[in-house]
């Protein structure tokens, strides 16, 4: 899989490299609108990363040169202008995704393989991991093929943990994708705990292969033992 | 006091004295006059008599007033000499008017055919009382006519002339420095008022131009921040992933992001505060505001769960009520939270949706000042709150036509939306 970021701030850039090649992405950074679209000439992408207000020029303008072309690159638009019409006007120019700065680096992780995973059809919508099977679309979750029930922020915390394998979930990055826009707002995140703590009892009842770890003070990290 | 009673008043005041004034001297100057004139007339009688005694020596023998109006006495020479002629005020019986009336009269002393008289002439008098009266009552005609004219022309000139200067005070009234409408002034020949027009026109665009300048500020630093805090969230989000940290170290940096992150949303709050002032939220829809509140109230399930607070919900009628859904859900989560935010564990929040209103109540020891407790940063107690979220919901009600308001009674704090 190959991302494009297009990104002017260095140090993001770099963030954001450094993200989704840990995740085996093959990633192209690049700083400005000259050289996005000499990339965008010459290579395909299966993703790309669009920062909207570029020294050069409007990231929109690449957006729309892309669609004009008929290019079929998921595009997810990262912006610090979190303003509604920038991502209205990004949406309506056929971007799969708006993803305001800052953003958690699990966040972006999780965008970019939702995307992925929509934009290929013929993919598999099964996640698997170790004895467990997380069926997206359904909202299943399957352990050793035995239904795992969990409710829908169980299932939400689950998948956006597992999407993120090996990594450190920060609390507030779980908060927000799960409890959504008006959550957070709130500094205080310990009632994640207690939904952590209930995933936990249901996984090691029906003995997944999964273990949830807190790394105290900042977030959990989903691992396989 | 309106301007125009001012001046009224003082008017009043001052022609009070001075007509009371001119009065006291018109009424001696016409006294003055009167005893003049009839000591005059006292004068000439008293010549004629004593023309008269000279051809009529009947006329000397008159020792009482009776018919006529004089009395000659014969008197010494010793009296005679040095004598001048004296008028004084004296009182007499009137027959007519059967009680004394004041009377002039003038004592002198005359010769004839070397005998001495001494004569009094009388002449009536005018009744000063009755002077008196007359020039109150015509002085308070006076005074009230005056007074009158002087309201009438008063106001009448004075309203056509201060007309450009009220016009300018309802236009300010109505004026409100975020909302993006200009102030007409009134055309006007008066050069003091075009001079004020002129003034608080400046004033205005220079009050404008600084609130503008200074939203814009804000708005401008609160994005400028957020790649920074991007960038130094991420680095470190990598950092703890990355590198094997003793568990010290790790909750240092679990620290440091914590104040990170509070830094971001307490960034994010003041760039929602200044996109609700820009009123960017433009598009409105009818948004079913109980259903509005069950969802966020659903939402808040784990997070109140936690808390140990319970959330109440009693719903007496049910609200329809046009506008913007993103803000009706800020509003609504920001009050619910700052009701849960602020509630001793093992209690309740109270949301009560009844005719016209949501209230959200929850119990406190004493009431908050009510003038500050809309105020940026000024609300907050407790130090992970961000002190923005009242500031947010005011902005989002006003926004939005609504009225939110804050009491305190029966040991509850209540903030009630009003639609």
């Amino acid at each position: 899989m190959k991302i494009l970021i297009i990104e002017d701030e260095k140090d993001m850039r770099q963030n954001m490299q450094a993200t989704l090649e840990k995740e085996d992405f093959v990633v192209e950074p690049v700083a400005n609108y000259k050289e996005a679209m000499s990339k965008l000439g010459v290579y395909d992408y299966d993703c790309i990363l669009l920062d909207i207000g570029l020294p050069d020029g409007n990231g929109l303008e690449i957006l729309k040169t892309l669609k004009n072309k008929g290019y079929s690159d998921a595009v997810i638009i990262v912006s610090a202008k979190d303003s509604l019409d920038d991502k209205v006007h990004g949406l309506e120019l056929g971007a799969d995704d708006y993803l305001p700065k800052p953003f958690h680096m699990a966040e972006l992780n999780a965008r970019v393989k939702a995307v992925l995973r929509r934009r290929k059809l013929d993919g598999s919508n099964l996640l698997q991991i170790a004895n467990v099977t997380i069926d997206i679309d359904s909202h299943q979750v399957k352990v050793n093929g035995e239904e795992l029930e969990l409710n829908r922020k169980e299932f939400d915390v689950m998948f956006y943990l597992c999407t993120n394998q090996n990594r450190l979930v920060s609390k507030s990055a779980l908060a927000e994708h799960v409890w959504g826009d008006y959550i957070d707002q709130t500094d205080n995140f310990d009632f994640i705990y207690s939904q952590i703590k209930n995933l936990r009892k249901k996984l090691s009842d029906k003995n997944a292969e999964l273990e949830i770890k807190a790394v105290y003070g900042i977030g959990y990290k989903l691992l396989v033992p | 006091m309106k301007l125009l009673n001012y001046t009224t008043t003082y008017f009043a005041f001052i022609l009070v004295f001075l007509l009371a004034l001119w009065a006291l001297i018109f009424y001696f100057e016409i006294l003055d006059e009167i005893y003049d004139s009839m000591d005059d007339g006292l004068d000439n009688q008293k010549m004629l008599i004593i023309r008269k005694a000279r051809q009529d020596t009947s006329v000397l023998e008159r020792s009482a007033f009776e018919d006529g109006n004089y009395i000659i006495s014969p008197t010494t020479p010793e009296i005679t000499q040095g004598f001048t002629d004296a008028y004084r005020d004296t009182l007499m019986y009137m027959e007519n008017e059967l009680e004394y009336e004041p009377v002039r009269l003038l004592e002198s002393v005359f010769q004839q055919d070397g005998s001495y008289y001494k004569i009094k002439v009388v002449t009536s008098m005018v009744e000063e009382d009755d002077l008196r009266k007359e020039l109150f009552f015509s002085l308070l005609w006076l005074y009230l006519g005056l007074i009158l004219t002087i309201v009438l022309l008063n106001s009448f000139f004075q309203q056509k002339a201060w007309k450009p200067f009220y016009k300018l005070l309802r236009r300010l009234e109505k004026f409100s420095i975020d909302k993006d409408e200009k102030i007409k002034f009134e055309e006007t020949k008066i050069e003091e008022f075009q001079l004020l027009n002129e003034r608080i026109d400046r004033l205005l665009k220079k009050s404008v131009e600084s609130y503008r300048s200074q939203k814009e500020f804000i708005e401008n630093a609160s994005h400028e921040l957020q790649t920074p805090l991007a960038i130094s969230i991420n680095k470190l989000e990598l950092m703890a992933e990355n590198a094997n940290l003793p568990p010290e170290q790790m909750e240092e940096l679990g620290a440091v992001l914590q104040s990170l992150e509070r830094l971001t949303r307490l960034n994010r709050s003041l760039l929602l505060l200044s996109r609700i002032e820009n009123r960017q939220f433009a598009e409105t829809e009818n948004i079913d505001w109980n259903a509005l509140v069950k969802q966020i109230i659903a939402e808040f399930e784990d997070f109140s769960a936690h808390q140990e607070v319970k959330i109440v919900l009693g719903e007496e009628d049910s609200i329809l009520h046009s506008g913007n859904r993103d803000l009706a859900g800020i509003l609504i989560s920001n009050l619910l939270k700052n009701a849960l935010f602020h509630t001793p564990s093992g209690t309740a929040v109270e949301v009560i949706i009844s005719s016209g209103k949501i209230q959200f109540e929850n119990p406190g020891q004493a009431p908050l000042d009510k003038r500050k407790i809309f105020s940026r940063f000024k609300g907050a107690e407790k130090e992970d709150a961000t002190g923005l979220g009242l500031a947010i919901s005011k902005a989002i009600a006003e926004k939005m036509d609504l009225e939110l308001i804050y009491t305190y009674s029966a040991h509850k704090h209540i903030f009630t939306i009003a639609f």
